[in-house]
């Protein structure tokens, strides 16, 4: 049935790979779960066509208040309609409801525990055009140091759809990273998501790759090219950057003796410094970190950026066959 | 509705325990803001024995109404009228601040003790509000929602996106009293950092909005009574008070924003407050 969605999703060409994208299934998830959860309230900021809560505010208009062009009144308007009991979705792009916004989600959604996710799209260099005011590659750290934030990149629209209906199940606060372009689908309809567990998507003990949002597609793609040359890589899908699965990913540094982390994000306090800070505790190994190196990005065509940054499958696999030479070294 | 003498008599002894348990409290916690509570004292009286619905008994009530202070700062003026309606004890008060009490600095939200909302951080508070009124608004419930805010906190450009999208969601189960005292904690607000005249913002802004005498328990109580027959606008009261009202030597003094009296300047405080 997932499958079936995700083919629902985008068109499709002969031959190509499934390709859906996150956001797409969020406002999916969102019009399913509008008619499980009366209480659901979704909140946008001007952006519904974008962020796919358009879709909601149509279904369920008096549940849908569109907060214009001000995300931090949309966040306290967020805690507050929380605060009576409703659970909300409050949703931007990740530059705005994470940047401009993170002072009200720390105070007004954080601190009070309050059962809001901020669920926001456009997140990382994939948004092309736009550029660097547009490409929030800072947020999972921004969402990540907050007390009790929950933090979910789904890989694509199959577990954005189930990491979506988990944030809305479980109380409290979440953010939940989407992205704007169409990604492979990397989960079958058997997956099963579950808050603070990764998923193996192929076994592998020369290397652990361990990755989120789109990079766990482009780290498949890596470790096929790897296994060319003779390298077998484990790829760990890490949805759940908060709570991380620390359990997962010590097995794969105690198995595979390195671990390199890639995420669409900055090297500096995102996913790679999470499993770092489980690594260096649990099972030291030498490591490597995809990502953005303390840059911003630029415009141009989304995968010409990934692929600019080191971050397409053959970046990743040069990086990791870097880091499997000097493990042998 | 007009306030009996019992009443206006009643919100005078509270003030009057509100002015005398800010300094109370901020001299026994060696810091805190014991003017803005002092200033605001009136009114926050008057709102929370006339018309709050708030008390012991239905703290946990979903239907009760809320109350923000987006000038959490003051706190200690809320916390000494939390403890004069029931909602905990009085001894607790001289807790403020220390390590340990649910009396934080700034509040932090606490329904068994009737702390509706944490704020401290200002401008952010109007927009909870919002979302509180429109809860109530979208459930049928007849719950109001009051946020208190001040004339240094209307420098947040955060309010003006909360008094846009209020008056655009027609919450007039929503009302905001303003406390206007010209004092921040840099000196004179007109010297500061001036906003003119807050009646005609909110009103420019779509808001029902009146000026009256923070010290005026009748026209506090006049203006309130106006907010709940809107229908469509939510209200401001913009109210002009004094800081540190009721002490001389505290009066229109921008330096009672955020230091506590000591021990010898406590005593002369109550004394001139009747303590």
């Amino acid at each position: 049935m997932l499958q079936t969605m995700a083919r629902e999703l985008a068109p499709l060409h002969q031959g190509d790979p499934i390709k859906a994208a996150t956001r797409e299934a969020y406002g999916k998830a969102l019009l399913e779960l509008g008619e499980e959860m009366p209480d659901l309230c979704v909140l946008d900021a001007d952006l519904s066509g974008s962020t796919k809560t358009k879709a909601f505010g149509q279904a369920y208009p008096e549940r849908f208040f569109n907060c214009g062009v001000a995300e931090a009144n949309m966040m306290g308007i967020a805690a507050g309609l929380a605060s009576m009991g409703k659970t909300v979705f409050a949703s931007s792009f990740a530059m705005f409801a994470t940047g401009k916004a993170w002072e009200q989600v720390r105070q007004s959604i954080a601190v009070p525990e309050f059962n809001v996710k901020v669920a926001a799209t456009h997140a990382g260099l994939t948004v092309g055009e736009d550029g660097k005011s547009h490409q929030m590659l800072e947020d999972i750290t921004l969402m990540r140091v907050i007390p009790g934030m929950r933090v979910l990149v789904p890989a694509d629209a199959v577990e954005a759809r189930l990491a979506v209906k988990a944030a809305a199940e479980a109380d409290g606060p979440f953010y939940v990273r989407l992205s704007r372009a169409s990604t492979p689908v990397v989960f079958g309809e058997d997956y099963k998501f579950e808050i603070g567990k990764g998923a193996v998507v192929r076994d592998g003990h020369d290397i652990a790759i361990v990755a989120c949002g789109i990079e766990v597609g482009m780290a498949l793609a890596a470790a096929e090219e790897l296994a060319q040359g003779g390298i077998e890589a484990r790829v760990i899908a890490m949805a759940s950057v908060k709570p991380i699965d620390a359990d997962l990913i010590t097995e794969a540094a105690k198995d595979c003796g390195c671990v390199m982390t890639a995420e669409e994000h900055q090297v500096m306090g995102g996913l790679g410094s999470a499993v770092a800070e489980v690594l260096a505790t649990r099972a030291p190994v030498p490591m490597a970190f995809c990502g953005m190196n303390n840059e911003f990005g630029q415009s141009g065509d989304a995968w010409d950026l990934v692929s600019h940054y080191g971050l397409d499958g053959p970046g990743l696999a040069a990086s990791a066959r870097k880091l499997v030479e000097s493990k042998n070294s | 509705m007009t306030l009996t003498d019992q009443q206006r008599e009643e919100i005078g002894a509270a003030a009057n325990t509100v002015r005398q348990d800010s300094v109370r409290m901020t001299n026994a916690a060696t810091c805190g803001h014991p003017g803005g509570p002092m200033g605001m004292a009136d009114f926050m009286s008057t709102l929370f024995l006339a018309h709050l619905n708030l008390d012991a008994d239905n703290r946990h009530d979903p239907e009760r109404d809320r109350f923000i202070l987006g000038n959490g700062h003051t706190c200690a003026g809320l916390y000494s009228l939390l403890a004069q309606k029931g909602l905990f004890s009085r001894e607790s008060l001289l807790e403020f601040r220390k390590f340990g009490s649910p009396l934080q600095g700034h509040p932090h939200r606490n329904l068994d003790l009737g702390i509706d909302m944490s704020t401290g951080s200002l401008g952010n508070g109007l927009s909870v509000g919002v979302g509180m009124a429109l809860a109530a608004k979208q459930n049928g419930w007849g719950t109001r929602v009051y946020v208190a805010s001040s004339d240094g906190e209307s420098q947040e450009g955060q309010i003006w996106e909360a008094a846009t999208a209020a008056a655009h969601y027609g919450l007039a189960n929503l009302t905001v009293m303003v406390d206007f005292n010209n004092i921040q904690i840099d000196g004179v607000m007109r010297e500061v950092m001036d906003v003119l005249d807050l009646r005609e913002k909110y009103a420019a802004f779509g808001w029902h909005a009146v000026d009256v005498d923070g010290h005026d328990v009748d026209a506090i109580d006049a203006a309130l009574c106006a907010a709940k027959e809107e229908t469509t606008r939510p209200s401001a009261i913009i109210c002009h008070t004094t800081i540190g009202k009721g002490v001389s030597f505290m009066e229109d003094k921008a330096a009672w924003h955020g230091v506590a009296p000591n021990d010898e300047q406590a005593r002369e405080a109550l004394a001139e407050l009747g303590a």
